[in-house]
């Protein structure tokens, strides 16, 4: 029997319990074997898909090798993204410091890929070895013309969310540096979508259709020069809102360019999305109507595939665990379009007000956890006989060891599961793992699994009443 | 065909790593740590470092790889880590009620100098009950992955075995540290001990640990793993046999136990392909005065076999090998048996021993044959370009080169991340150099009849 740490049960609320109290927002416990990663791994999974940028990592080969290529983020041109590069500081730079061979190093990379901007990332010891990279990254700029962006994301200045604030405020330098000529009205700026395999393109398309220009997509298959006119754009649309809205809003207090928060992920809630975005320009109403169209057509579109798989899903049980809480809203409002129970959620990085709305999404007795770990999820996988797990790749192997199904819903996937064909994806996807004849061979008895009953809620009516038995 | 005279020891020009050729120090203390039974690792920095290496070995062995942190705030880079440490301990000792806790540092504990050792003498003097905890230095600034790996094993050999002079109560067992090879060559060198009825104490063990079976419970600890107790009997051992062709040798664990306990030390290359693994075999009958036993004599007959079976598709191949220096070692040998040249031996890490070693097993190249150590993958790009190779033979992180070359990938060794299975690829004895032989010849034949306008089906 797992038992939790005591200075973890804060961390962990069941549904319906009162009074709702939820401790978050705090630095991982020592020892307790944290999801998270760190102020660097914040920074780097948003800036990581600038496409035409050199990132260099500054500090030892560990922070680069690990996070080499691991996004499935596609770029439509340029590739420098994939590529790894790191000062690799040995022990003499700890000792001597670091500033020259940082200056070398974005030199003979500027040089050779000829980026339009270059990032550095300070890592742990950076700050500790005194090299002063704002000034390095300074007299670079100056020397090759082109932005060259410190970007202050050592490891243990605070946790993952501190490094999204630095990512975002690398990049708000670059914001309002080029000319915003010839943009339109109807325009938007894309935050917090980072087209993993191709989930940007998807988006712009829904827009494009709509009628609404598509300035800058930060950081989904972004270049420099978008990002640099982004201030162009009459209204921010922000999906990962806890990596985000820090842009979101210095770009609100600077160029008063307001922001809304949606997701792409399921039907309710890209349709809701495209809607917020069209009722934003009420002296177009073409882009409404062109906004019902769409969504209709491709709902209309969807609908079969997800009926067939319902019809197999329904009455699962599903725990997830995402880095934000916004995703984990969509997913608990998806997996009810899929007749599934969510039974566990929780996120990395969620704030108070993330649980609170958790908490209202979810039905009574929901295990909620903030900053969880992997004994946590293994004792709540089992308690909460859960059929799926949605999460990342340090997620899998505890579902699987289980002889739970798993859908892999982070930054590494390689199938696109935003919009409405991403929700026929995401489907197909929970259902090739719930549904795998290969967990008759796992030894957790199955029989002992009782359906709970089917859940009410807010489903795309027609689809729930079809597969209702 | 003739001996390279001079071979360049260090190609990497730039000023930065572009794409790396190698790992950070930690995750080497990881991996050992996980092949002791009961064992947690902690690593003492940042939250990050620990899930990062977590993630890298789990999208390997597709196993739960726990790894604590103690979890630097920005307090603890000023005042020093003690608090961090002592909650990170307690709390994977509540958590996990391990029988050992391994403590690697990170650069940043290592850079703040960190007295982590006396921060354990105070925890012991607070927490006599508490289990054994071993820690190893591993500051990422310094060394690769591979040091990391090898500090660690004799990091936990130094510091549970008995004191210095203290002669271990003699027994029957070899000890063998194989290095950082996969657990499926750990489970079959137990079984070539097994069979050779050699009592053995292999460390680390990590067959089982990361690459175990699924659980109807969940296991905090993964079952499997060098029992603690075996550790320390490793200093009454009769021999040691420790696989590395680079090490320092004043620096490995066999060396400290020979030095310490006066138990004899056999020290030779990856036992990869025939003459390798036939040295290796020596060494075991000479330990146990036995032949070696039948079935694996018949896997080398058989192996030899198919050599003789195959040998026209592979003369005169070029082959790219890259990876830890000595893993790249013992498949250069391999591959020089079979008639394949290894046209580049490339390696992250900087041993300045890689061109003696690739002479010693690959001795007859031709003059453009290159060793190079301390490079990245860009410059194996560049050296693979000019040396038009026919195949490349590495980790997966070589993927992009074999595709650019629009050559094949033989995928070995560690990580291999687009491909299932990577923990029970066999490289050792001659079940590993038949694995290996199978697949290196079925890569060629794959290309050769893809690129044949015929497409015969029997070749």
């Amino acid at each position: 029997m797992i038992s939790l740490l005591d200075q973890r049960k804060p961390q962990v609320h069941v549904t319906g319990a009162q009074p709702f109290a939820m401790a978050c927002d705090k630095q991982s416990l020592a020892g307790s074997v944290s999801q998270r990663a760190c102020v660097f791994c914040g920074s780097r999974v948003v800036l990581y898909p600038i496409v035409d940028a050199v990132h260099l990592v500054h500090g030892p080969i560990g922070c680069a090798a690990y996070t080499w290529d691991i996004r499935g983020a596609l770029s439509s041109g340029p590739q420098l993204h994939r590529l790894s590069f790191s000062t690799d500081l040995q022990e003499k730079d700890v000792i001597y410091g670091g500033e020259k061979k940082l200056y070398q190093a974005l030199v003979e990379l500027i040089d050779e890929y000829q980026p339009k901007a270059a990032f550095v990332y300070s890592t742990c010891i950076v700050g500790l070895i005194g090299d002063d990279v704002q000034a390095i990254c300074k007299r670079v700029a100056a020397e090759k013309n082109i932005p060259v962006l410190p970007v202050h994301s050592e490891g243990f200045k605070g946790t993952k969310k501190d490094g999204y604030r630095a990512a975002c405020e690398a990049m708000f330098t670059l914001v309002g540096t080029a000319d915003t000529l010839g943009i339109p009205r109807t325009s938007i700026n894309i935050l917090g979508d980072f087209n993993l395999a191709g989930e940007t393109w998807i988006l712009r398309r829904y827009y494009q259709e709509m009628g609404v220009d598509v300035v800058a997509t930060i950081t989904g298959d972004a270049r420099i020069d978008d990002i640099r006119r982004a201030h162009g754009a009459s209204l921010n649309v922000v999906q990962c809102s806890g990596s985000m809205t820090s842009l979101a809003q210095m770009m609100k207090e600077k160029y008063g360019i307001p922001f809304l928060k949606v997701s792409y992920f399921g039907l309710e809630d890209t349709a809701k999305a495209l809607y917020d975005v069209a009722e934003y320009f009420p002296e177009n109403p073409a882009i409404l109507t062109r906004a019902r169209t769409l969504v209709a057509r491709e709902i209309a579109a969807a609908l079969p595939a997800l009926r067939h798989y319902r019809q197999a899903l329904a009455g699962k049980r599903a725990a997830l665990y995402t880095g934000g809480a916004f995703k984990a809203f969509s997913l608990v409002r998806a997996l009810r379009t899929l007749g599934m129970t969510t039974v566990m959620a929780g996120s990395q990085t969620g704030n108070a007000q993330d649980y609170d709305h958790l908490r209202q999404i979810c039905d009574d007795g929901t295990v909620l956890v903030d900053d969880t770990n992997p004994l946590e999820l293994a004792k709540f996988i089992q308690e909460k006989q859960v059929d799926l797990f949605i999460g990342g790749v340090k997620e899998r192997p505890i579902a699987f060891k289980l002889g739970v199904a798993f859908c892999d819903h982070n930054h590494e996937r390689k199938i696109p599961l935003a919009g409405f064909e991403g929700m026929v994806h995401f489907a197909r996807e929970v259902h090739d793992s719930v549904m795998s004849p290969v967990w008759q061979f796992t030894r957790r008895p199955a029989e002992t699994i009782q359906p709970p009953a089917l859940p009410g809620g807010t489903g795309i009516a027609a689809l729930a009443t079809e597969a209702r038995p | 065909m003739t001996t390279p005279l001079s071979l360049p020891v260090e190609s990497h020009a730039a000023a930065s790593s572009r794409n790396a050729c190698k790992l950070c120090t930690p995750l080497g203390a990881c991996f050992v740590f996980r092949g002791v039974e009961g064992a947690v690792p902690l690593l003492h920095g940042s939250q990050g470092c620990s899930t990062y290496i977590r993630r890298y070995m789990i999208s390997h062995f597709r196993e739960p790889v726990d790894i604590a942190s103690s979890n630097f705030a920005e307090a603890s880079a000023i005042f020093g880590g003690q608090q961090n440490l002592r909650a990170g301990l307690l709390n994977v000792i509540r958590q996990y009620a391990p029988r050992l806790v391994g403590i690697a540092t990170t650069c940043l504990a290592e850079t703040i100098g960190d007295d982590v050792r006396s921060y354990l003498r105070d925890f012991r003097r607070d927490f006599p009950d508490a289990p054994p905890v071993v820690h190893v230095a591993t500051p990422s600034y310094s060394g690769t992955h591979v040091c990391g790996f090898h500090e660690a094993v004799r990091g936990i050999v130094d510091q549970l075995a008995p004191a210095a002079d203290t002669p271990g109560a003699p027994h029957d067992a070899v000890n063998l540290l194989p290095g950082m090879v996969s657990p499926a060559d750990l489970r079959y060198l137990k079984e070539i001990f097994a069979d050779f009825r050699l009592p053995l104490i292999l460390l680390p063990d990590y067959s089982d640990t990361l690459d175990g079976q699924t659980w109807t419970e969940y296991h905090r600890i993964p079952d499997g793993g060098t029992p603690v107790a075996d550790v320390t009997r490793m200093a009454g051992s009769r021999a040691t046999i420790q696989f590395h062709s680079v090490r320092a040798e004043p620096a490995t664990a066999g060396r400290l136990l020979q030095d310490r306990h006066a138990v004899p030390c056999h020290t030779l290359g990856l036992p990869i392909g025939i003459r390798q693994t036939d040295a290796f075999f020596k060494i075991l009958e000479s330990l146990t005065g036995r032949p070696t036993p039948p079935p694996h004599a018949a896997e080398r007959g058989r192996l030899i076999d198919a050599y003789v079976d195959a040998h026209k598709h592979l003369l005169g191949l070029k082959a790219v090998v890259y990876g830890e220096a000595d893993l790249v070692v013992g498949l250069a040998s391999f591959l020089a048996e079979v008639g394949v040249v290894p046209i580049l031996c490339a390696t992250g890490e900087k041993t300045s021993h890689l061109a003696r070693q690739i002479a010693a097993v690959a001795p007859q190249r031709p003059a453009e044959a290159r060793v190079v150590e301390g490079v990245d993958f860009l410059d194996i790009e560049t050296h693979a370009r000019a040396l038009k190779p026919d195949l490349i033979i590495g980790a997966s992180k070589g993927y992009a080169l074999a595709r650019k070359l629009d050559i094949p990938l033989l995928r070995v060794g560690f990580p291999v991340h687009d491909r299932i299975g990577g923990a029970r690829i066999l490289h050792m004895g001659y079940r590993g150099a038949q694995q290996l032989f199978d697949s290196l010849v079925n890569e060629i034949l794959e290309k050769k009849q893809q690129e044949s306008p015929v497409g015969y089906t029997y070749l």
